[in-house]
């Protein structure tokens, strides 16, 4: 009831404010009235009676403003008149108003776009219980770089060490899923039966692996993921124990994974199928093939170092009962990294440098915004000490400071949450591929009201304090100063901060000038081949006709491979085509060990990388025959083993001889070896920033297994994306079931390898610019007040006879000495700050001569156009105008 | 000499108030003659703080407000008590007389 009122009439006192008024003047006068009429009443004569009648309420006006003083409202209505004088401040004073808000934008947006981005993938830990535990274990080939573990040895480490609650290997799968729709093609993972343990996970619906699962011959049970689950099959909380059709088998769903678990391993991957390896195999089974990745979930209490100097001690001591080959003799030893860090490490260098990179525009950014309310809380000296005089109480003077610095920063901060939002959606649309956990990045709440919070109590501290302090000391000074001379102490912070902002910018530039410098002298390597005009997709065989290890299983699939390929070499406009069972900057990565014959130790552990293509690829390719001849059709199942390897391999291995017509083992030692028929130029695999690795080019049929899984090229003369439908129709036309996946013009690829530099690059640029243009207000702010607070000087100069060259010499002068010594700061610091990046560059150095010079030039000269202007204003100055001025 | 203090207790004004406008409704200028008649002028009522006690006393509910037309035709306002007004009288009163009655012991004890 009471509240009720207190709310209504507070409410009418806002809305009618002069009704509300009325009543309490009525009042009074009332009140007033009845006094006068009781002293008339006691004999006074009617002038008197009015008079005592004043002297009794002691101030109608008074009277009235205390009554009507009372009640919430008025509170509002204080902050209403506070909002309303800020607007017209902020009207009257658009220029700094806009650079204000749009700079809090952009280094609170930026700030939050780049840290929400970078937090998951760096800062949090894995989204899986006890996810610090959670380790990945890679074998290490002889130059040091992890390989994939094979079966045999995780079968060694899970019997033989203790370190571990559980561990599990897994392997790529790639199922297609048919039924109702249309065959689609499924990025899946074959793991071994402890696979969801290890992360601490189990599946919402139906139940995990199990040893029973995972056997050799085990039951044909898959796990599907969430968003697959919906996707496919409507959420049907019945599909437990249904089945699916995959390839041309089916399988039982007996789990579905919740929403929330994150395959980090592979994000994309949406089913999961028990591994079931045989426990018994030879040396030439797949069990020994480098192929699979090992997790593994240390005990409560082991410590990293303690897991890995177990593993190590295994790998130094074989035992009888577990037999290992050559490949897999663990003789460098093995590799235990915490699975963050696996999976982290290598984005962590980009994002890291981007994370520096958007820190320094924030700091530009709080500079800016630091220095432009310096600025105007010093020309408003006079206005506070006005009003002081005048008895405004210094809480009031506060409550105005604070509304006008929070209206600043809720203005820029609404515009920083817009910048952060696209900003976010920018960073995963430019995300390089491979960035892990691009599904969790959000716009990170917490971060946004961090950076609100920093740059607001910036904007109180630096707005408010040097007013305050004006409004309480110098009320006499500060108005006799009016409100244009300030003393020398901001301008020297000024200056500071200007310095400050310049150094930073030229950090931020440096850093972004080596990235361009980077990613062109990268674009500008010779690949090994003629990306232009290639298209390329993988195709892959999937049903029972190819089954594996069976004689008609391999002759279905050279068929398939070979009446696809004649498919797509009829099209028109293709002008040559191939399959290859790896493709250049592709993220294939397939090599075996080579073994020289009459030499069986020089290049034991040395691998090269294998591509079994069709004879038509070096013309596809345009890869240039060095030396030799190239792979023909009469290199053909049962005729003797051909093989080219590439000029660099060839350079190194015989630096005297000629390698044509040297034998060599490659890969399982069936004792067939193959003889070096050519040599052929190199290629970039992995990519453009690689050396060259040693590679051996043999055709499909004479390779031990036969690929499940080729990558096609075709060359044409016009556009190759173009190509697609067609090449897509031929295919088809020859067996409708068989997925094609990963379709990407050459080109793509290319670019695609520097795309994390590049992504880096972009926003190098645009923080760049921003810091440019930043520091450039910034001088521009202070040479300008700097000038209109010296205008008498200036007219006194301009009286006495300096011209107005010298005149803007002077302030020229000014403006330059403080970007000089900016620039000076910031270069000494790119020298150390530019370590940061060092890993990102290429083919040239983090100290580049005409990067830092070109730097140094742009700057200048934006700093130079900055200064012209008020120098300009200063030179034209009409001395006599001037001089009247104060 | 010095002059007499004249000023309310502090904190009493509301129940002195509400005692007055528990006997019939009033203006505020009725309200401070009562005061003062009642007290025999040992209070005297300052009118801003009487007026602005009205209006927070009306706006907690305590008292109602009411505008009348005056025979010459100025409008004056007339409080009178609500049942929470009564209420909160007879709690105040009750305490007052607790620490008034407390006062007066001590005092009597000194002597």
């Amino acid at each position: 009831m009471s509240l009720l009122r207190q709310l209504t009439r507070g409410l009418q006192a806002l809305t009618n404010r002069a009704a509300t008024d009325r009543n309490v003047a009525d009042e009074v006068d009332d009140y007033l009235e009845n006094a006068r009429a009781a002293h008339l009443a006691r004999g006074l004569s009617p002038d008197e009676a009015l008079r005592a009648a004043r002297i009794e309420v002691g101030g109608v006006t008074n009277v009235r403003e205390q009554v009507r003083g009372y009640g919430w409202e008025n509170a509002v209505e204080t902050m209403l008149a506070d909002v309303r004088y800020a607007f017209r401040r902020f009207r009257g004073n658009p220029g700094v108003t806009i650079v204000t808000v749009f700079t809090l934008a952009i280094g609170i947006g930026a700030s939050t776009a780049i840290f929400s981005a970078v937090n998951p993938i760096l800062f949090e830990s894995l989204p899986y219980p006890g996810a610090k535990r959670i380790t990945m274990i890679s074998d290490m080939g002889a130059d040091g770089a992890p390989l994939d573990v094979t079966f045999g040895t995780y079968r060694e480490l899970l019997q033989r060490s203790h370190s571990f609650d559980a561990m599990a290997v897994v392997n790529t799968w790639q199922p297609t899923l048919v039924g109702r729709a249309d065959p689609d093609r499924l990025d899946g993972q074959r793991v071994s039966g402890d696979y969801f343990r290890v992360l601490g996970m189990s599946p919402m619906l139906g139940r995990n692996f199990t040893a029973a699962d995972d056997r050799a011959g085990g039951p044909r049970v898959v796990i599907l993921g969430n968003a697959l689950w919906h996707r496919r099959f409507s959420g049907d909380r019945d599909i437990i124990g249904h089945s699916v059709k995959l390839d041309d088998d089916d399988y039982v769903v007996i789990g579905v994974m919740p929403a929330t678990f994150e395959n980090v391993l592979a994000p994309s991957v949406q089913i999961w199928a028990p591994l079931q390896y045989s426990t018994v195999f030879g040396p030439d089974s797949r069990e020994w093939g480098h192929h699979l990745r090992m997790i593994g979930r240390m005990r409560a209490g082991v410590g990293l170092t303690q897991a890995r100097d177990e593993l190590s001690a295994i790998a130094r001591t074989p035992r009888s009962d577990f037999p290992r080959v050559p490949w897999a003799s663990l003789k460098s030893g093995l590799l235990v990294h915490s699975l963050q860090d696996d999976v982290t490490s290598g984005v962590r260098p980009v994002l890291l440098a981007v994370l520096g990179a958007v820190i320094l525009v924030l700091l530009i950014a709080c500079a800016n915004v630091t220095n432009l309310l310096l600025a105007s809380s010093a020309r408003r000296r006079g206005e506070f000490a006005m009003r002081s005089a005048l008895g405004a109480r210094r809480t009031r003077l506060t409550q105005q400071l604070l509304t006008e610095s929070l209206l600043l920063a809720i203005v820029g901060g609404a515009l920083g949450m817009i910048v952060a939002e696209l900003g976010v959606r920018a960073l995963v649309a430019l995300s390089p591929t491979g960035l892990p956990r691009v599904g969790v990045i959000r716009l990170d709440a917490a971060v946004f009201a961090f950076g609100l919070v920093v740059t607001t109590l910036v904007g109180l501290s630096v707005g408010v304090i040097p007013a305050l302090r004006a409004s309480r000391e110098e009320l006499n000074l500060g108005m006799q100063q009016a409100s244009q001379r300030t003393t020398g102490g901001h301008q020297a912070t000024r200056k500071a901060l200007v310095v400050t902002e310049v150094a930073l910018a030229v950090v931020l530039l440096i850093g972004a000038g080596l990235l361009l410098r980077s990613v062109r002298t990268l674009l500008a390597v010779n690949v090994g081949f003629d990306p232009s005009h290639v298209l390329t997709m993988q195709v892959q065989e999937s049903g029972h006709r190819f089954q594996q290890d069976s004689a008609a299983g391999d002759s279905a699939r050279y068929e398939f491979f070979a009446e696809a390929l004649g498919a797509v070499q009829q099209i028109p406009g293709v002008t040559a085509a191939a399959f290859t069972s790896q493709l250049p900057l592709s993220g294939d990565f397939d090599g075996y060990s080579v073994q020289f014959e009459n030499d069986p130790n020089a290049n034991a552990t040395g691998s090269a990388l294998r591509y079994a293509v069709t004879p038509s690829y070096f013309a596809t390719m345009r890869i240039p025959l060095l030396h030799g001849r190239l792979l023909g059709a009469e290199d053909r199942a049962g005729a003797p083993r051909a093989a080219l390897i590439n000029e660099s391999f060839a350079k190194r291995e015989f630096p005297h001889e000629d390698p044509i017509g040297k034998r060599l083992g490659f890969g399982p030692s069936d004792g067939r070896l193959y003889t070096i028929v050519g040599v052929v130029g190199d290629v970039k695999q992995s990519s453009l920033a690689d050396g060259e690795t040693d590679a051996i080019y043999l055709t499909p049929t004479q390779w031990h297994w036969v690929d499940n899984r080729m990558s096609l090229v075709v060359r044409t003369n016009g556009n190759a994306a173009a190509l697609v439908p067609m090449v897509r129709n031929a295919i088809h036309s020859v067996d409708r079931n068989q997925p094609i996946v990963r379709v990407a013009t050459m080109d793509d690829l290319v670019g695609r390898s520097v795309a994390d530099r590049r992504f880096a690059l972009i926003l190098f640029e645009a923080f760049g610019m921003v810091a440019l243009v930043l520091a450039a207000v910034g001088i521009y702010g202070v040479l300008s007040s700097s000038v209109t607070e010296k205008v008498r000087e200036i007219g006194i100069r301009a009286a006495l006879g300096a011209s107005p060259e010298s005149i803007l010499t002077l302030v020229l002068g000014q403006g330059m000495r403080l970007t000089a010594l900016g620039l000076a700061i910031g270069l000494a610091a790119s020298v150390a700050a530019t370590r940061a990046i060092v890993s990102m560059l290429f083919g040239v150095s983090r100290l580049d001569a005409t990067t830092y010079l070109a730097v140094v030039v742009t700057l200048g000269a934006v700093a130079m156009i900055a200064c012209g202007v008020p120098a300009w204003r200063a030179a034209r100055l009409d001395p006599n105008r001037a001089l009247r001025a104060e | 000499m010095q002059e007499p203090n004249t000023d309310v207790i502090q904190g009493t004004l509301d129940m002195l108030i509400l005692k007055t406008l528990s006997l019939q409704p009033m203006h505020g200028y009725g309200i401070a003659r009562r005061i003062e008649q009642i007290s025999r002028d040992t209070f005297k009522v300052n009118p801003g703080s009487l007026l602005t006690a009205l209006q927070r006393l009306e706006r907690s509910g305590a008292l109602d407000a009411e505008w009348r037309q005056t025979e010459n035709s100025r409008r004056a306002k007339f409080y009178s008590l609500t049942r929470a007004g009564h209420k909160q009288l007879g709690v105040e009163t009750e305490d007052w007389t607790r620490r008034a009655s407390a006062v007066a012991r001590l005092l009597k004890t000194e002597g």
